[in-house]
């Protein structure tokens, strides 16, 4: 691309050495532009931030131009086109952490003199409140702190585990994360060797016999998925892990990557051979480098050992964008794109990643894999109800005495769930459940009584979403909550679309109106159920379509607004 | 092969490989659009098209959903005339339409009230960009529908000297490190001036004298003509006032250029107008 125009603007050394680094490690395989991401992270990583030389020259190795190259490092909040310290904080200002002291924990973080940021859920609400320390330098160093104070001191604390049965988290705490052996002794790569021999169209088969539904959010038949890129006649065929948990108040896959990662990529590895794929991603987020590390150790121990025969996975990491979690949007970041999601159809089964036909599935989805082969896949759907097989695990943070990731058959009533998790901590009265994210809804008491299950959750006007469970009680002032996560939807809006672009910003308009005395309730109200309408008939991707869901359930289930000033 | 679907009720039959919006162009129902281009790829980032299709849980774009057999769509009904009313109003109460004359008019079409989000909305305000001597950047009329990128890059000119920065409500329109205009790619080809549909890209002599309110649209005469500059023959519209040539553009229509020029055809017109009484040339 000799073609290509540059400005005067000349990279570092440190910053071209960085870039090099990147992408030296694709071992002499063709560098394309699928690579930058992963240079911009490398220059990050190294100096703190990217500057004009940096994007010249990351921009010069990949044949991209450099406008591209800047509008792809502006859309990630990991990435600053302005100079930042190598070392940096980013604070967690979400909801758990918000009730958890995450205003104070800023400002006493900022008297010391460090660069704050704050940030979006970092997926540690079970220990609220949090931080995520990123060191720049050569190796980069970045490490998660929860629950985090002002002397930023670090004392391991994994996030607490229960329920029963455990089929997800059974290995969890009981094995050593970043040992072959102690998977292989835990049945580990058993499911695997299955999968070889009965061959992959009766892996497709057990799969479609289970029943299983996707875990991300959207519940669509992981079986049939399958079924389609496995008989698609353009090559070659894409699996993606969709690793970029960023609903607020999610944390399961993290759990799942950071403590049975190997489980991860067994799973992974039968879903590409029942689908004939040689080439699989997981798309992680930036905020989870423990997960990334753990992930990418199990992928280089099964290679080494023999386990993953011919299939390559790569670890991309995202750099700060709740939106790439769509699955569209996650294809566009992996090709070194802006994280903006594409118009369906075409489905992803159709044309996905690079335009082939790519199965996607969220971690948690594929980690029922090993077991559903093990057992068989009706065996499998003896499990939960008859529409929502299988077990499913459940964030529990917020008001509640045992805050941490569970695991319980579905058809379990959330009221049970929350029970076993210790019930109901603060005030002890509980004013509201947020169910399945900021995407899902709230719900009161009377939901305590409603299965947790797909069509359950339906009926009632709400979704099990990732499967948050955020507990808030009386003495929370729930206008807050609902102004956080309208502001949320506005900063992790892409910006694609007008519905939701604009949409977004004047629904939090309106709710800050609201909070303040002397506001028109019944306008504001008015206008916030007709904003909601536009951006869930008319955005284009399920972010814009459920950013008016809480505030709207606020207004139905909480009655929030009912009365003039706070709660 | 044709492929026959519903339209409001009516029976419409268009080509395979055709949108919903061709087949209400077809059924003769006039559908409001701002991103779209019949030259470039649909971006459907203004969704000012959106129709209801039977059956999806969401409305779809028309402009850039295939049209498919048996497809039942309503164009006019509550939901559409909502969604259509909510984007002009975003777009109102954002950006500066002045300039804009067809959101204006569907504006009015579907009832918009942009001030209805009071003096406090957020906008995307900014200082005009005027950094060479042939066209004006005025972001703050800018609704992101995408097409000068498009125009910049793989769907005409393959510069590249543009792209969508930022994201979200701060998503825009810049070169890299938003670096002034020469300073970029940018070869002055103006096909980027040629598909905005809101005058926030305007040649520098249009943007002058509307400063000065004396820019007099409805007193121009247009012309077509060919470029004389080379052998491929573009067909070049002057659009003229009071016997100055104040803007070059081309049909989208024309088979040779589909409405896209080089810097020549599009700014190089000055020597048309060396007069014998004209000092530069005389």
């Amino acid at each position: 691309m000799s073609d290509l125009h540059f400005t005067s603007a000349v990279a570092t050394p440190a910053e071209r050495d960085a870039v090099d680094a990147a992408l030296r490690a694709r071992d002499g395989r063709r560098v394309g532009r699928d690579m930058l991401l992963p240079a911009l992270h490398a220059i990050a990583g190294r100096v703190g931030w990217i500057s004009d030389g940096a994007v010249n020259y990351a921009a010069e190795r990949l044949g991209v131009a450099p406008a591209e190259v800047y509008g792809v490092a502006t859309f990630y909040a990991f990435f600053s086109t302005t100079p930042r310290p190598p070392r940096v904080l980013h604070v967690c200002d979400d909801i758990a952490c918000m009730r958890a002291g995450s205003t104070e924990l800023h400002d006493a973080l900022e008297a010391t003199g460090t660069t704050v940021l704050p940030s979006p859920c970092l997926g540690l609400c079970d220990r609220a409140p949090a931080v995520l320390i990123a060191n720049a330098g050569d190796p980069p160093f970045a490490r998660a702190i929860a629950p985090a104070t002002a002397s930023l001191s670090d004392e391991p604390v994994e996030t607490r585990t229960g329920g029963s049965p455990l089929r997800l988290l059974r290995r969890v705490g009981k094995i050593d994360p970043e040992s072959l052996d102690e998977y292989r002794a835990n049945d580990g790569f058993r499911a695997l060797e299955k999968a070889r021999e009965i061959g992959p169209e009766r892996v497709v088969a057990e799969i479609v016999a289970s029943n299983l539904l996707g875990r991300g959010g959207a519940a669509f038949p992981t079986g049939r998925k399958m079924e389609v890129v496995a008989k698609a006649g353009a090559r070659p065929h894409y699996l993606v892990c969709n690793a970029d948990e960023s609903e607020p108040g999610t944390f399961k896959d993290r759990v799942l990557m950071e403590r049975d990662p190997f489980a991860i990529v067994e799973a992974m590895a039968i879903a590409a051979y029942a689908i004939g794929c040689q080439r699989a991603f997981i798309y992680i987020r930036a905020e989870y480098p423990l997960a990334a590390a753990r992930i990418a150790n199990a992928i280089e121990r099964a290679s080494e050992a023999g386990l993953l025969g011919d299939l390559e996975i790569d670890v991309r990491r995202g750099a700060g964008a709740y939106i790439c979690g769509e699955e569209t949007a996650l294809f566009n970041s992996i090709e070194g794109k802006r994280g903006e999601p594409r118009s369906k159809p075409p489905f992803p089964v159709q044309a996905g990643l690079f335009g082939k036909p790519t199965q996607i599935n969220n971690v948690e989805t594929l980690a029922n894999i090993p077991g559903i082969l093990l057992d068989g896949g009706e065996e499998y759907a003896r499990i939960g109800t008859a529409d929502s097989t299988g077990t499913r695990l459940f964030c529990l943070s917020g008001a509640v005495a045992l805050p941490g990731l569970y695991e319980v058959p579905h058809g379990t009533t959330l009221g049970a769930l929350i029970e076993s998790a210790g019930g109901v901590a603060g005030s002890g009265t509980l004013r509201a459940i947020l169910l399945g994210g900021a995407a899902g809804s709230f719900v009161t008491a009377e939901a305590l009584t409603m299965p947790l299950t797909f069509e359950d959750a339906r009926a009632a006007g709400a979704t099990l979403g990732s499967g948050v469970v955020m507990l808030f009680d009386d003495a929370t002032d729930m206008s807050a909550i609902v102004r956080r996560i309208a502001h949320f939807f506005a900063d992790e809006s892409c910006g694609q679309c007008v519905p939701c672009r604009v949409g977004t910003v004047r629904q939090a308009e309106a709710l800050e109106r609201l909070a303040r005395a002397g506001s028109d309730r019944a306008r504001e109200i008015s206008l916030l159920g007709e904003i909601g309408a536009a951006m869930r008939d008319a955005s284009i991707c399920g972010l814009g379509q459920t950013a008016a869901n809480a505030v709207e359930s606020a207004r139905t289930n909480l009655r929030l607004f009912e009365t003039a000033g706070a709660p | 092969m044709s492929v026959e679907l519903t339209i409001d009720g009516a029976t419409a039959s268009v080509p395979e490989g055709a949108t919903i919006l061709d087949a209400c162009k077809a059924a003769g129902v006039e559908t409001p659009t701002l991103c779209f281009l019949e030259s470039l790829t649909p971006v459907n980032a203004c969704r000012v098209c959106v129709v209801e299709l039977e059956g999806s849980r969401v409305l779809v774009p028309a402009c850039a959903r295939r049209a498919e057999p048996g497809m039942k769509i309503q164009t006019d009904s509550p939901r559409v005339r909502h969604s259509r009313k909510m984007v002009l109003e975003f777009l109102g109460s954002t950006v500066d339409l002045s300039t804009a004359p067809d959101a204006q008019r569907y504006g009015e079409r579907y009832g918009a009230d942009p001030s209805r989000y009071g003096e406090g909305a957020a906008t995307v305000a900014r200082p005009i960009k005027i950094d060479n001597a042939l066209y004006v950047r005025d972001y703050a009329k800018c609704i992101l529908c995408y097409k000068c990128v498009e125009a910049c890059g793989v769907d005409a000119q393959n510069t590249f000297a543009i792209a969508v920065a930022g994201r979200g409500f701060d998503a825009h329109i810049s070169t890299e490190y938003d670096v002034p205009l020469p300073d970029s790619a940018c070869v002055y080809c103006g096909n980027c001036i040629g598909v905005c549909p809101t005058g926030a890209l305007m040649f520098s002599s249009e943007h002058e004298l509307r400063e000065r309110g004396e820019w007099k649209e409805d007193e121009q005469t247009v012309t077509d003509t060919i470029c004389s500059y080379c052998g491929v023959g573009c067909t070049l519209t002057l659009h003229v006032q009071e016997n100055e040539i104040v803007k070059v553009t081309s049909p989208i229509e024309n088979e040779v250029t589909s409405g896209h020029l080089c810097v020549k055809g599009r700014f190089g017109y000055a020597y048309v107008q060396n007069r014998p009484d004209d000092p530069v040339s005389s």
